[in-house]
């Protein structure tokens, strides 16, 4: 059987599970919660150092990037100019050129400013940078998106840590038809069960965080949303039988007494 | 103290008083932060980390020295 793999900007991956390192209540439970989930990309944030208190741990101490690869973000970034300089910061961390970009439009639902997105993408990518991009689950704006040269289109399935699921699955089902990048539901996952229809729809994959952190128990969380996002894509990949409204019998007439 | 070999500098968004002839290389020293984990932004400009042992401090400067932290 042929290898199923998660190619983004020509990089392999085997996990379609993407986590967010954010929300946990210490590094240890962050870095024990990636391991569980299998993730091999994990989302960052690029902030000040402590420079009063340099005793502090450092997330490199406890995620090896070595081991897992980096994806920094913009989270909190509102305009395309905060953005920019966020990864240009990010990439002089260490070389990253793969980078989400999140440009966000609205302190309260946290909903992507989609003009300012579309033009960091567009002077980004001139850059060289990889972009992934979060973004509203508007088709045509994803496909402007994909034409300036994104990475890949991830849209959110519900606002950012709200645990909503997927709001507009007719959306989805257009972006998955359209989408030629890897199209990644961003956001709003609130359970296993969101995840397996993420990936039944056909999505690529999945990137989670609150659900996860934020879960009673994020270690057994972030096991069931691996499994999840495994149990969603091999669904998709198997075929579904066509629904329908009358049942059909399991078990065969032949010899019955 | 002499203060006129003295300058300040605002270091994520903290004021420092350091000496003249202050370099970056001795700013991050001073910090101890891992250079291998961080990047430094001066006056909004992003600084090549080999070269900062030949890049000194003036009055005034902005320093912003960043790294990842956990976040969605």
């Amino acid at each position: 059987m042929k290898l199923d793999v998660l190619k983004i900007a020509n990089k392999n991956f085997k996990s379609r599970l993407i986590v967010g390192t954010g929300k946990y209540k210490s590094m240890l439970e962050c870095s024990k919660a990636i391991k569980n989930s299998g993730a091999e990309i994990v989302t960052v944030a690029v902030r000040r150092v402590n420079i009063t208190d340099s005793s502090k741990p450092l997330l490199m101490d406890y995620i090896d990037p070595k081991k897992i690869m980096y994806l920094p973000n913009t989270a909190g970034c509102f305009t395309s100019k905060d953005a920019l300089r966020t990864l240009r910061l990010a990439r002089e961390i260490g070389g990253w050129k793969i980078v989400k970009l999140e440009v966000l439009g609205d302190k309260k639902n946290l909903f992507p400013d989609m003009i300012e997105t579309l033009n960091s993408t567009e002077v980004l990518t001139k850059e060289g940078f990889k972009v992934m991009v979060y973004c509203n689950d508007d088709p045509l704006m994803c496909k402007r998106l994909e034409n300036a040269g994104a990475s890949a289109i991830m849209p959110l399935a519900a606002p950012i840590g709200s645990g909503l699921g997927i709001q507009n699955i007719t959306n989805i089902k257009i972006l998955r038809k359209q989408t030629k990048v890897p199209l990644i539901i961003d956001a709003g996952i609130g359970q296993a069960s969101d995840a397996v229809q993420a990936m039944e729809l056909g999505c690529d994959a999945v990137l989670i965080n609150t659900a996860i952190a934020k879960a009673k128990n994020p270690l057994q969380m972030a096991e069931s949303m691996k499994y999840a996002v495994i149990s969603g894509r091999k669904s998709f990949l198997s075929g579904r039988i066509t629904p329908n409204l009358e049942g059909s019998a399991s078990t065969t007439k032949k010899g019955i007494i | 103290m002499n203060k006129k070999n003295k300058i300040k500098i605002v270091v994520n968004g903290k004021v420092l008083t350091v000496n003249l002839k202050f370099s970056l290389k001795n700013l991050i020293e001073k910090l101890k932060t891992p250079i291998n984990k961080i990047a430094i932004e001066l006056n909004e400009e992003i600084v090549d980390k080999k070269k900062l042992n030949r890049i000194f401090l003036k009055n005034k400067d902005r320093i912003e020295i960043v790294h990842f932290i956990g976040g969605g």
